[in-house]
């Protein structure tokens, strides 16, 4: 189980929290304007590499704000947890 | 008689006499004893049956390691299987039994598998597997937090507990042992900052130093642990080999260390005669251990020097062995063929490990945890002139005693190309049974290194995973059955539904009445008419609320909703669907603008956190300039909805003026004395209010609602007529209707939809998947039957078939499915809502649901059965 530092409320078990897939993904701000292609791109696409990735968490037990996170998705480190870029 | 107590010595207690059952025999044993040392104390060697040949094998080890004596302890529903019995401690009225042997051991009618031995070779596990499991009761499970956690109560183990807790530090010892240098420690127990666990294994390695370890007591209530510590020393010592041979695995051949500590510790010989077995300096030294204990110590047999034991023979009990064409009588045969340090921890750690080539082990080597391994578990132990022996060229040479994977699996998977480590050992079984391979890993991985010509480093290890030793689910579950399962939610109307017969359903954690019973077909019914005919009260309260505020409040409606909320006036509701981002519908309700910036939303029971999450995570994460509060006050309202022709007259009687309230909209007021919020709504499709009051005052209310109703023939009805009146009306139901896969169009809610804004998955709307002609839409079905109550999830067909019996039955395309299904006292007949492909063309036409043994014929209509 990890322990995890909400930007908030300090380290935490996992349990506390859901993680809400990779981050800096933001919805386009006119969706009408994107071709299906670039739609589905920004609907159902997202990375997945074998090392550092930064994804979204949700402290959903605890104070209930999101926060983005580095992970290492072989060694599950995580060496930052930040609430802005 | 081979084995036998010796006449003093040992840490048993020889004035505590306790009484013991193994396979129903009486047995006594002394407090102190294992069950596997007491077992040898009474000259029982015959211990179990190998799983896939089922040989007879005996104790090998003296330890945790075990591979051969697994029993089952206990009785009735305190059956614990898959006990090894040297980890078992005696004690007086244990009862144990062997495992894995048809009708006894003694007879073994299974044991035929063992001359049909050449025919179960590698690959028999994908054919065949079962182990028994069994659920235990454990106490609580405590969580703690510590600066550092010892792992192992040696004398590694005690000397860092004891350096930490010196200097203040809060230290937790673990040792899965009755007695450790750690429990007998003075000096430790002194310290009030250290705490030591005896018969506490340590079976999982998290992240960031979380471990989880079950403890037990002698009489094996167990309880589970969790540790979060800083730091983690890992002393868990080491593993003899046994060696490659022959015959190995015949009762009486054991490791050499655990012949050691059955003598020491336990003053039990087990047996007369040894013949001991080596590859390296310390099979010498523990035979002048033997003899100085009064064993008599046939040979040594060191490969080093010359010949090596090819086999062993003898039927249930070593009897002799053979050397070099010579035979060498014995009942006992001690095997040292080195040792490989206890790294499983580490290695679930995702510690690597690096090949010692002078201790021939795998060492620790580096770990990104805050971890560190000593003594013996780090390879601190001197190589004894150690020299490779990894097998004797022979049949019957066990190599994975649990798995019995003999050294000819091992070649013959390396011929069929079996080279990777991780195939090879799913392909022969080495070290998937509940020992997870401890004695047999590295003898495996060896042979297949010589095997396929390369270097054991370069052949590398697999990976070690949770747990180290089995661990009962019951431990696990711990008091998390039952009530104890998961919170559970109910109304403040509750005890009056309970007091009025309600049978009750599970809708998420709530408790909700699902009819007034006792029997559910004459209840609904019968709440069915009187709601349409007359009146009935549906406690409404689980039905999520969520209080939004804020300057933006309507632009964010708008965004989330596919339909529009800014221009909705004050007072008015309006219904709303919500769909993610990909255009599939995931909740619906009724929202009201309560003031300018202050709306009132209702949610389905089920969504209610679900909905609250995913507001909160569009306002946080996309649009964070928006100025809106979302609040969940679900319990904060209790809400009683009443429908039927006469609600008008009740309302009239106990909120006089609110009665010609207009549809869709909402008053604050009195409701029998009661500051309330009313609602013109309905999800029945009769006239219908729905009264909200302060949670604490929705019994009261209901009580008025009855008392006032009574005259008028008042019926409290539940889920299941709810879901019948709506499904009349052709309401949806979000999750019956819908799985995630619906459009709003799908439901033919088109009028939902906003055509000229923004909206979370609105863009999905237009892809082509979404505006596919045959996409599955939403019908009613009428069965030809009108007394033909369909199954819900039953599936459509376009010809008349029954479902299919066993195998062989040609595949019949499936077009659609059944989401309600309903015996309709209104209509006098069965009704069902369906998706099916290309539904709404279809309707008129007709389709088959198969059946056992026949199909039920239904016609498509209009997903509207009373107008
Ligand atoms: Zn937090």
């Amino acid at each position: 189980m990890l322990l995890i530092r909400c930007p908030w409320c300090g380290p935490r078990d996992e349990t506390e929290f859901r993680c809400g897939g990779e981050a800096h993904v933001a919805r386009p701000p006119d969706p009408q304007a994107l071709d299906d292609a670039a739609w589905a791109e920004y609907v159902f696409i997202r990375s997945n590499p074998k090392g550092w990735f930064r994804e979204r968490w949700v402290h959903a037990a605890g104070c209930r704000r999101w926060f983005n996170a580095e992970r290492h998705t072989v060694t599950h480190e995580i060496r930052r947890t930040y609430s802005k870029e | 008689m081979t084995a036998f107590r010796l006449p003093d010595g040992g840490r048993i207690d020889r004035s505590q006499k306790l009484r013991f059952h193994f396979d129903g025999r009486p047995l006594e044993g002394y407090q102190g004893d294992t069950l596997a040392s007491a077992l040898l104390a009474n000259d029982v060697f015959l211990v179990g049956r190998s799983f896939k040949y089922h040989r007879p094998r005996g104790v090998m080890s003296a330890g945790a390691e075990e591979t051969n004596a697994l029993v089952a302890v206990g009785e009735g529903g305190r059956l614990d299987t898959n006990s090894r019995a040297t980890m078992v401690e005696l004690y007086d009225g244990l009862v144990a039994q062997s495992l894995n042997r048809w009708p006894s051991l003694g007879f073994d009618v299974s044991a035929i598998n063992g001359w049909l031995a050449p025919f179960l070779v590698a690959g028999f596990y994908y054919k065949t597997f079962m182990w028994p499991r069994r659920l235990w009761q454990s106490l609580y499970e405590p969580a703690i937090r510590r600066d550092l956690l010892v792992v192992g109560g040696g004398r590694s183990g005690l000397r860092e507990a004891l350096a930490a807790a010196r200097t203040g530090a809060r230290v937790v010892l673990c040792d899965e042992q009755s007695e450790s240098p750690a429990t007998t420690s003075t000096e430790l127990s002194a310290l009030p900052n250290a705490v030591v666990l005896a018969r506490t294994t340590v079976f999982g390695y998290y992240d960031d130093n979380f471990l989880c370890a079950v403890e037990s007591d002698a009489r094996r209530q167990r309880r589970l642990w969790h540790f979060r510590a800083k730091r983690v020393v890992l002393a868990t010592g080491a593993h003899e080999r046994p060696l490659v041979f022959g015959g190995n695995d015949r009762p009486g051949v054991m490791l050499a260390s655990a012949v050691d500590t059955y003598l020491r510790r336990y003053a039990v010989a087990p047996g007369k005669r040894v013949v001991v077995f080596t590859n390296n300096d310390g099979g010498h030294q523990r035979a002048k251990t033997f003899r100085e204990l009064g064993i008599e110590v046939a040979a040594v047999i060191d490969s080093r020097e010359g010949p090596v034991i090819t086999r062993t023979l003898g039927g249930r009990r070593v009897e002799a062995v053979e050397v070099g064409g010579a035979r060498i009588a014995c009942d006992l045969v001690a095997m040292a063929g080195g040792w490989s340090p206890v790294v499983h921890l580490y290695s679930q750690a995702q510690g690597k490990l690096r090949w010692d080539e002078k201790k021939l082990c795998f060492v620790p080597d580096t770990c990104r945890q805050r971890v560190r391994v000593v003594g013996r578990a780090n390879g601190e132990f001197p190589d004894h002139g150690i020299e490779p022996l990894w097998e004797v060229n022979a049949d019957k040479a066990f190599v994975d005693f649990q798995s019995d994977v003999v050294a000819r699996d091992v070649h013959l998977a390396a011929q069929e190309g079996f080279a990777s480590v991780e195939h090879f050992k799913r392909y022969t079984t080495t070290g998937m049974s509940t020992d997870q391979g401890k004695t047999s890993n590295i003898n495996a991985l060896a042979i297949l290194a010589g095997a396929t010509g390369r270097s054991i480093a370069e052949t590398g290890t697999t990976t070690f995973r949770p747990p180290y030793t089995p661990v009962a689910y019951g431990v696990l579950a711990g008091r998390d059955l039952g009530d104890f399962l998961e919170p559970i939610r109910v109304t403040p109307i509750h005890d009056w539904h309970a007091a009025h017969g309600a049978v009750f359903e599970n809708v998420g954690q709530w408790k909700r009445p699902w009819y007034y019973g006792p029997q559910m077909h004459a209840a609904v019914q019968r709440e069915a008419k009187a709601a349409r005919t007359a009146l009935g009260v549906l406690d409404a309260s689980t039905l999520g609320k969520i209080d939004i505020q804020g300057r933006d409040a309507g632009r964010f409606l708008d965004r989330v909703y596919t339909g529009t909320f800014s221009n909705l006036a004050v007072g008015k509701a309006r219904y709303g669907l919500m769909c993610r981002e990909d255009g599939m519908i995931f909740d619906d309700g009724v929202t009201t603008r309560l003031a300018e910036n202050h709306f009132h939303m209702t949610t389905t029971t089920g969504g209610a956190a679900r909905v609250l999450d995913w507001l909160e995570e569009y306002l946080q994460t996309e649009w964070p300039e928006l100025e809106v509060y979302c609040t969940t006050v679900t319990e904060q309202w209790a809400t009683v909805a009443v429908a039927g022709p006469k609600a008008r007259e009740l309302m009239a009687e106990i909120a006089p003026g609110l009665e010609d309230l207009a549809f869709m909209t909402y008053r604050e007021g009195r409701v029998a004395g009661l500051d309330a919020r009313v609602f013109r709504i309905s999800f029945t499709g009769e006239l219908s209010y729905e009264i909200n009051v302060p949670g604490d005052q929705g019994l009261a209310l209901w009580q008025a609602v009855i008392d006032a109703g009574t005259k008028h023939g008042i019926a409290p009805y539940g889920t299941e007529t709810m879901h019948l009146l709506r499904a009349e009306k052709g309401f949806i139901i979000v999750g019956q209707e819908t799985d995630g896969t619906v459009t709003p169009y799908d439901l033919g809610l088109d009028w939902a939809v906003a055509k000229q804004k923004d909206f979370v998955g609105r863009r999905s709307l237009t892809r082509p998947d979404t505006r596919r002609a045959d996409r599955k839409q939403l019908v009613g079905l009428l069965p030809a039957d009108p007394r033909e109550v369909l199954p819900e999830g039953a599936q459509l067909t376009e010809v008349d078939v029954a479902l299919p019996r066993g195998h062989g039955s040609r595949p019949v395309p499936m077009v659609g499915h059944v989401t309600s299904s309903y015996m309709s006292p209104n209509l006098g007949r069965s009704f069902a809502l369906a998706l099916v492909r290309s539904g709404r063309s279809r309707i008129g036409t007709e389709l088959y649901v198969p059946l056992e043994g026949r199909a039920a014929k239904v016609r498509l209509a209009a997903p509207v059965f009373i107008k």
